[in-house]
């Protein structure tokens, strides 16, 4: 029968099959064509462009970024003033940008895990708050938070003359929560070292435990020791410098604060934002986590005589942080993207930095493309973090 | 015998019924829960009563800006006596029935969408219809109706028009894109997976900007397109990359089985995807649809940014109003409402659905 089929006539390589018939031969066709639509398209838009961005003298290539920018930015972590070029502002509002997602992602994890807790509780009352909370915060654009955290914090609090003083060298105004902070010395560098030095002593701690407990099955109280550690050293260090605390305390002059550190309403509006919408998002995620695991596991873990803090740290833990991982990365490059809503408040961050640069030079190419570049690499780059630790918490399949 | 008939009723304990078996088991079961309860009951007492007292007992509902600023309490009269300017924006006075009617049709349309029962060819045709209609009404020159300069447009008329416009086209763009990405020529799925990753790795803002500040640059001398459909085009492609994802997954849900058994039929690519995979993918989709036109709908209040006046801008316009300045949470409260009662009702719509068609199949 194979023999037959394989010996009828209108199969054999012999006869000619018209091309059009033959998948390989439509597909490279198909995608030439494509390919051919979609260069047109890119050619004729280039043109188009080359011809306007001629016409309407407007420079090309980033020459900008070493022209001195001559605009003000409201808050920086580096130095920077008028005089300084583009590429500096440009640098001034990413680092803006990494600073808010940096701390909006750790207080969304932890308010998220807490409310996606309470979520679950068996307390009725918490329990039915926290999905109010998480069903309001999610159904209202995060546009429309930002906006109305500023205006809350923008016109409830009084000017600067008449700030409010909760606690000495603290004061709250329409400028921002104005604290007292530490002057520098020495010796919080010293510090610094020794809780650097304080961390690798723990590492070490843990990697000798672990090997002695394979071997003796004897269990060292890691959990304490480094805590002791990690609070002791720094704190013999500061003792040892002579305990500096001469603090620096803020100032009215003039209309606004001298001295001490600055929270500006812009940071913190764009901060609370941020905060307690994406938490929402990460409370539904954290509460799936959890639910994911059977009840199985936690009585097996717990009939073979762990106990509870043992279970949730070996048995819950592990297996919901691998629910977890993937979709609050997503929920985290959501935060980072959403900063950039930054613009609408007035935060300098690195698109209303790029903004003001594309209004001031008329560069609008190079200026959406390097916000594109900007943002698709933190993407990848927190993407290409969790990826890794996601594949470090994954099941280990033997 | 006799006694055992004789044993009276007794009624339960009365900690095991009603109200206080209730709390003691869902408020008061342990130490840590009694605790919490008092904690939580503490702090809604301190807080709940201001509130209340704020928003109803000591606020002004049809007064002007100053008698609010002499009352103390919420000032909802900014939302009262500025509605119409809030929720229609510059549309000309006299026509804006014409807005309020295209939406009472896309409401009406939603509604009846909703029962799955309806879902049949004719309910196709009456969205295409709706939506015609609705565009008639809004940019007029037919019929009699005064033509509308689009640059009127404004308020929730183009949010909605924004959202729903913007999911409507980009779905089958983003169908293709998911197709292309499933495809084994390389060409085509490696032009889907750049354009699908690089959208969904930018935040919708720099789209906007391209399509305010690049876009002109693109087009030949002499030819503009006004900052509407500019705005909607960047929210179409926007939406079609999560679009083409949503649709990959419910590609990648159907079995092996079902391509095999339609190519073993003879069908070719095309008769296969419209006959027999995409019928099922795409049903298998629709409750995270849902999500995503929750999420466009609440990403249209980013073309703010490039300066239409969408409903949070006319909002924003109103509190600019010397008359009207410093009640801006009184405003934003409104207009979250609205966003929330679409939203939600969204969100719930869409967890129904999947109850049914899980349990259906």
């Amino acid at each position: 029968m194979a023999q037959e089929v394989a010996d009828s006539p209108e199969i054999t390589a012999s006869t000619k099959i018209p091309f059009w018939y033959d998948p390989t031969k439509r597909a490279i066709i198909y995608q030439v064509v494509v390919l051919g639509m979609v260069g047109f398209v890119a050619y004729y838009l280039f043109t188009n462009t080359l011809a306007n961005l001629e016409r309407q003298n407007i420079a090309t290539g980033f020459g900008f970024f070493s022209k001195e920018a001559s605009f003000e930015i409201g808050e920086s972590p580096i130095p920077y003033s008028a005089a300084d070029t583009y590429g500096r502002a440009l640098l001034v509002g990413a680092l803006n940008t990494i600073k808010v997602a940096f701390i909006g992602v750790i207080l969304t994890v932890i308010l998220g895990s807490f409310i996606g807790i309470a979520r679950l509780s068996k307390n009725w009352l918490v329990a039915k708050l926290a999905s109010l909370y998480i069903e309001v915060m999610q159904d209202i654009p995060v546009l429309l938070q930002l906006v109305f955290w500023y205006a809350v914090f923008y016109e409830s609090f009084p000017s600067p003359r008449q700030a409010l003083s909760p606690i000495r060298g603290v004061y709250f105004s329409n400028r921002g929560m104005v604290f007292a902070v530490l002057q520098p010395h020495q010796v919080y560098g010293y510090m610094a070292l020794a809780f650097v030095v304080g961390c690798f002593a723990v590492w070490t701690l843990h990697r000798w435990a672990k090997k002695r407990q394979e071997k003796t099955g004897q269990i060292f109280p890691v959990f304490l020791v480094s805590i002791a550690i990690l609070l002791v050293l720094p704190l013999v260090t500061w003792l040892l410098g002579g305990a500096p605390l001469k603090m620096n305390f803020p100032k009215l002059v003039g209309f606004n604060f001298e001295g001490g550190a600055t929270l500006s309403p812009e940071f913190a509006a764009l901060l609370s934002g941020l905060v307690l919408y994406t938490a929402a998002f990460v409370a539904e995620i954290v509460r799936a986590g959890i639910q994911a695991i059977s009840r199985g596991q936690v009585e097996a873990a717990m009939s073979l005589g762990l106990r509870p803090g043992k279970v949730l740290r070996l048995v819950i833990l592990p297996q919901a942080l691998r629910v977890i991982i993937p979709p609050l990365t997503s929920q985290m490059l959501n935060l980072t993207k959403n900063s950039t809503l930054a613009l609408a408040i007035g935060y300098p961050d690195f698109v209303s930095v790029a903004n003001t640069t594309i209004n001031q030079t008329g560069q609008a190419i190079e200026g959406v493309g390097l916000i594109m570049v900007v943002y698709l690499f933190f993407s990848l780059s927190t993407s290409a973090l969790m990826n890794w630790y996601n594949k470090k918490v994954a099941l280990v399949e033997r | 015998m006799q006694e055992v008939h004789q044993t009276t009723v007794m009624k339960p304990p009365i900690t095991r019924v009603g109200v206080i078996r209730w709390a003691r088991a869902n408020l008061f079961s342990s130490v840590f829960n009694s605790f919490l309860t008092v904690v939580t009951i503490y702090f809604l007492w301190k807080i709940v009563p201001g509130l209340i007292r704020w928003a109803f007992i000591d606020s002004s509902w049809a007064t002007t800006g100053a008698q609010c600023r002499a009352g103390g309490g919420a000032c909802w009269s900014i939302v009262t006596k500025n509605v119409r300017f809030i929720i229609f924006g510059f549309f000309p006075y006299e026509w804006q029935w014409r807005p309020l009617l295209a939406m009472i049709i896309l409401f009406s349309l939603l509604i009846v969408s909703r029962n799955r029962r309806y879902w049949k060819k004719w309910l196709g045709y009456l969205w295409l219809i709706g939506l015609f209609v609705m565009g008639l009404l809004l940019k007029g020159g037919l019929f009699g109706l005064p033509s509308v300069e689009s640059t009127k447009w404004s308020g929730l008329p183009l949010t909605l028009l924004l959202s729903v416009f913007g999911l409507t086209a980009a779905y089958p763009l983003g169908v293709l894109l998911a197709l292309g990405r499933q495809s084994r020529m390389p060409a085509i799925k490696s032009l889907s997976v750049v354009y699908i990753e690089t959208i969904r790795g930018v935040p919708l803002i720099s789209l906007l900007f391209m399509s305010s500040v690049m876009f002109p640059l693109f087009l030949p001398e002499g030819i503009t397109i006004n900052n509407i459909l500019r705005a909607q085009v960047a929210i179409i492609l926007f939406t079609a990359a999560y679009i083409a994802e949503v649709v990959r997954g419910g590609l990648q849900a159907i079995s092996r089985g079902q391509y095999e058994a339609a190519e073993s039929l003879g069908l070719n690519y095309y008769q296969k995807m419209r006959l027999i995979i995409l019928p099922q993918a795409l049903k298998i989709v629709i409750p995270p649809s849902v999500g995503i036109l929750i999420s466009a709908f609440k990403d249209t209040s980013l073309v703010v940014i490039i300066g239409l006046f969408d409903l949070l801008k006319t909002t924003q316009a109103t509190l600019s109003d010397p008359r009207w300045m410093g009640f801006s949470v009184e405003a934003y409260i409104f207009i979250a409402l609205i966003y929330f009662t679409g939203c939600f009702s969204m969100s719930s719509y869409s967890r129904r659905l999947e109850r049914e068609l899980y349990r259906g199949t």
